[in-house]
């Protein structure tokens, strides 16, 4: 056969096919490429589906993107963490409830971990009347819906606290009636950074001191019996520095004035109801997560520690817990997520979180539903994600380490 | 709760838009062979349940005019109780066919929706309402107080509007249905309640004890309460529009839903065109000639459905006021069927 190009195209034709139905005949190869199919489907989908709607959208004339953010959003809010008027914009009351979401959210997390524990270890006590309290508690609370909870506390509240006119208080500090508790509002002013700097260093130096108590004890295997002295004397510095630097710290007392207090700090009824029901019920539910955890360290371990003679709460704290905190911390973060995602019921009684003052009054106004409430979905997600990471973090710190 | 609503309607609304030239919304309704209405959820006057399970109200005698008009059958309505929040998209989403939700006509409703507005039905005002042991007797002096409010309407805004202007402190409580807004106010969350002024009647005589409260006699906003539709279909806007207009002139005319028999017969040339006996006979709004008779005779002309849901054969017993025909010094006006 004469040497031609077709031969030499016959003989690479077939081998090039072959080389090819060989590369894609791998295993791997060809499952990054399915996956890599199936990807631009799902993407393609997304974005067609994203155009129809915003093209559909300008058709009907209802109005798209984000510029309504910049808009003077013309009503109230009756609890803002940061600076906000009727004149501030949308983008402020998307952040004004964030930080309504979250307060209640971190307050109930911190509230139901504590109580959780508590009436979990309550719930294994060897006192017969305690530990069926606590499983009275836990088969009431955690089998009634949370939304008939938070209906049930918030006419609670309302009913049992009387008018302002006829607030309980404490002298003029404390005040309780239908429209909130009111506090004392502490006032900075010049010359306050002293007094700041005094409660920093109080806060910041009570875990320095905690870690290094416990290094002296591993190391000389003695308590120092002195530790209360030194905590009441970081407790006390910023008292005395209060007591020299007096006039720079200024306390503003609510006083009834016409219908309501006026000045102070006001914690909503909707807020203090809100609260009640998120941690009553999540509470339940850790409670029950903290016995399982303690039922799953072997008993054998217990004992070990009885037999050193350990004290009941040194076992719990030193053997016990620790070790039950490796199952805990998985279903915890669960109850962390849904307690984050409960506080939307929110909107059932009027405590202004992100679901009601933009996800509602805020749809109702500018009429952008998808953008509002996509950018609501963006918030529980992020924050949802944030809680998981932490706690796989802290998760991982907890784990048994394998030597 | 409201939010699971949300999102449905936002799954609806995907697949709704792909989809968006599907025909009129007439031929919607007629193949569907009922009219899907969105009304308030529980507001005296304007949409209630009755005692055997009916709805009742101004608002409501308007979706069983356009009933009337298209299918001869005013009970063919299907409403669908929705809170503030939930009302624009409901109608965008194709969810109901007209919102006849006593909702106020403003600029930025009828531009930045999609939707339009057809008429005014009612016209209303702001105002407030007080427990009568404050003793408080103008809007002026309610400065500090703590006010019930509904969430999501104009209501809130004006508020806002009306005590900056005066110099004044609040602080707004803000529920999402009519219900919890007066339950609250009960309990003493709030020393106001404020709402637009019909509505304010008809939470009064909701309460335990209605005499213990009373309404000031500001008004602090104009509130125009009318029915919306998308606005992509006119001809759906115009026959709206026109059951509003049909039952405003055959009041006009003396027309009532009693004496139709004997006006059938009459001789006056306006009569004879609203009843479809002469004239453009509703060929325009592709409707039936006896459109305007049937709505008249089913549900009754402008003067009847006022006086038995808010008027004075109601227990609101509201006075016709701005509402009355233009003849008798009101606001109410509707061009002439030639």
């Amino acid at each position: 056969m004469p040497f031609t190009e077709s031969t030499v195209l016959l003989t690479l034709i077939p081998q090039g096919v072959k080389y090819c139905l060989g590369f894609l005949a791998r295993e791997r190869v060809r499952n990054i490429l399915l996956q890599a199919v199936f990807l631009i489907v799902i993407a393609s989908g997304c974005y067609a589906l994203f155009t129809n709607v915003l093209a559909n959208l300008s058709a009907r004339g209802i109005r798209t993107g984000f510029d309504f953010l910049t808009q003077e959003s013309g009503f109230r809010i009756n609890q803002t963490l940061v600076n906000y008027s009727e004149t501030s914009s949308f983008g402020r009351v998307f952040i004004v409830g964030i930080l309504n979401t979250l307060l209640v959210s971190v307050l109930g997390i911190m509230l139901a971990t504590w109580f959780g524990f508590l009436i979990g270890i309550a719930r294994l006590s060897s006192n017969w009347l305690i530990s069926r309290l606590a499983a009275v508690y836990i088969e009431i609370f955690r089998n009634i819906p949370l939304l008939l909870q938070v209906l049930f506390w918030y006419n609670w509240v309302l009913r049992v606290l009387p008018h302002p006119r006829q607030s309980h208080h404490l002298g003029q500090w404390l005040f309780l009636n239908q429209r909130g508790l009111y506090l004392p509002k502490i006032m900075l002013l010049d010359g306050s950074w002293v007094f700041v700097v005094a409660i920093l260093t109080a806060l910041v130096s009570m875990p320095i001191f905690g870690y290094w108590l416990k290094k002296y004890r591993a190391k000389t295997g003695r308590l120092w019996r002195h530790r209360y002295l030194v905590l009441g004397a970081i407790v006390s510095l910023p008292i005395c520095v209060y007591l020299i630097t007096g006039d720079s710290v200024a306390w503003e007392l609510p006083v009834l004035k016409g219908f309501n207090f006026r000045g102070g700090v006001v914690l909503l009824p909707e807020l203090i109801a809100l609260l009640l029901a998120l941690t009553i019920y999540t509470t339940a539910f850790i409670a029950e997560i903290v016995r399982a955890g303690i039922q799953a360290v072997p008993k054998g371990q217990i004992e070990a520690a009885s037999a050193l003679g350990f004290s009941l709460n040194q076992r719990l704290t030193l053997i016990v817990i620790p070790q039950a905190l490796r199952v805990i911390i998985p279903p915890l973060t669960n109850q962390y997520l849904n307690l984050l995602k409960n506080s939307s019921l929110a909107t059932a009684i009027g405590y202004p979180d992100l679901v009601n003052v933009f996800a509602g009054t805020t749809v109702n106004i500018t009429g952008q539903a998808i953008e509002v409430i996509a950018m609501t979905m963006a918030v529980y997600l992020i924050f949802s994600l944030l809680i998981s990471l932490l706690m796989n973090i802290y998760n991982r710190l907890v784990a048994l380490v394998e030597r | 709760m409201n939010i699971k609503r949300f999102f449905a309607i936002l799954v609806l609304l995907s697949p709704l838009a792909i989809t968006s030239a599907a025909g009129t919304t007439l031929d919607t309704v007629k193949t569907r062979g009922v009219l899907k209405c969105g009304v308030n959820p529980g507001l005296p006057g304007f949409a209630t349940v009755d005692k055997s399970g009916n709805w009742k109200g101004i608002d409501v005698d308007l979706c069983r005019a356009v009933a009337a008009a298209i299918f001869k059958d005013a009970n063919k309505v299907q409403f669908i109780p929705l809170t503030a929040k939930e009302r624009f998209t409901a109608l965008q989403s194709g969810e109901i066919d007209l919102l006849s939700r006593n909702t106020t006509w403003t600029l930025s409703r009828d531009s930045s929706l999609g939707l339009n507005f057809t008429g005014v039905i009612y016209y209303d005002g702001q105002g407030f309402m007080v427990p009568k042991k404050l003793g408080v007797k103008s809007a002026t002096e309610l400065d500090g107080a703590s006010i019930c409010i509904m969430s999501g309407t104009t209501t809130e805004m004006n508020v806002s509007d009306y005590f900056r202007t005066h110099n004044m402190s609040y602080q707004a409580v803000v529920f999402d249905t009519a219900d919890q807004v007066a339950k609250a106010f009960e309990s003493g969350r709030c020393d106001v309640l404020t709402s637009d002024q019909s509505q304010l009647y008809g939470q009064r005589i909701k309460l335990a004890d209605p005499e213990s409260v009373v309404v000031l006699p500001e008004i602090i906003s104009k509130e125009p309460l009318g029915p919306m539709v998308r606005q992509d279909d006119p001809n759906w806007a115009n026959i709206v529009r026109w059951s509003l207009f049909a039952m405003l002139n055959a009041e006009e005319l003396g027309v009532t839903s009693h004496n139709l028999a004997q006006k059938v017969r009459s001789s006056n040339p306006e009569i004879r065109r609203l009843l479809g006996l002469e004239g453009i006979k509703g060929e325009g709004l592709r409707l039936n000639p006896e459109w305007a008779y049937d709505i008249i005779n089913q549900v009754g002309n402008y003067g009847e459905i006022f006086a038995r849901n808010v008027g004075m054969e109601s227990p609101l017993k509201i006075t016709r006021g701005l509402n009355a025909l233009w003849s008798n010094g009101g606001l109410q006006y509707a061009p002439p069927v030639r």
